[in-house]
């Protein structure tokens, strides 16, 4: 079942209050998964996963550059994050603000730090995100399995209800 | 008996770096207090104030035998805590399957431009 170049599957914990950690290895030299992380065209493929399309990816990599991923989940609402650079180290290290476009105004931002290490030609890539408190980390969270699915349901309802 | 404990009451306990540190080792199979204590480096009246938070939602169950109390995880009532981030877990690994296809196709393309004509 399992294809021999998978890697299995992602790797999630918390390791403070502010923080999520995620992890995985692929079976790709880091310069190559990099690519993959930071060309626009290549993320519009994986970005979106299973919960939708990409609409736009926009990535402008330097330091002080801004990026912005637009998907279409559900092939129904956007969801849009955005952020900026804040030290780009090629293929091995990415600091970057991450801002949820439907996040409450004020909210800080996420800054996430994202490294590539390479050993026998795989490449852990971690990605470290830290916000500003445990409140906004759990907001993060849930937005995993029920997130997308609830708004779906909750969209259903709401038009059940108009048409009744 | 009373067990009102919610799966928030009981996120937030395991929230507690120590109180973490702590399942980790009971993680491992079922331990006297002094064992704890030895493990991890702290007081025993600070192993015990966690211990009883952990015991209070649930994450935790004791029994006694003989003289020493032993304490045990709860997986059942860390369950709820391992599924809530189950799904984001699941979500990046959706996005990495696919990333490991993108990567599949960099490599082809590599080694064609390396062989030429492959």
């Amino acid at each position: 079942m399992t294809q021999v170049t998978s890697s299995g599957s992602a790797k999630v914990t918390l390791p403070a209050d502010e923080e999520i950690l995620i992890t995985r290895e692929f079976d790709a030299p880091k310069h190559l998964v990099y690519k993959a992380y930071t060309t626009p065209e290549l993320v519009s493929r994986w970005w979106p996963g299973q919960r939708g399309e990409m609409q736009s990816a926009e990535i402008d990599l330097r330091v002080g550059g801004q990026w912005r991923y637009v998907m279409i989940a559900h092939g129904e609402h956007e969801v849009a994050f955005h952020g900026e650079f804040s030290e780009i180290a090629e293929n091995e290290r990415l600091v970057t603000t991450e801002v949820y476009e439907g996040a409450p105004d004020g909210s800080a931002p996420a800054l996430n730090i994202v490294t590539f290490d390479e050993a026998d030609g795989r490449t852990t890539l971690t990605i470290l995100m830290r916000v500003e408190s445990r409140e906004v980390r759990d907001m993060i969270i849930d937005t995993g399995m029920e997130g997308g699915m609830q708004e779906g349901m909750d969209l259903l309802e709401q038009i059940a209800r108009e048409l009744a | 008996m009373a067990r009102a404990a919610t799966t928030a009451d009981t996120f937030n306990a395991v929230a507690e770096p120590r109180r973490r540190a702590i399942l980790d080792v009971l993680a491992g199979g079922e331990r006297p207090v002094n064992d704890l204590v030895a493990e991890l480096g702290l007081a025993q009246p600070q192993v015990s104030k966690h211990l009883r938070v952990l015991r209070e939602v649930g994450a935790v169950d004791v029994r006694d035998e003989g003289r020493q109390r032993l304490y045990r995880v709860n997986g059942e009532a860390l369950k709820p805590i391992h599924d809530w981030v189950s799904g984001f877990e699941r979500m990046w690994s959706e996005r990495f399957d696919r990333l490991d296809d993108v990567l599949e196709d960099l490599k082809r393309e590599e080694q064609g431009d390396d062989a030429g004509d492959e």
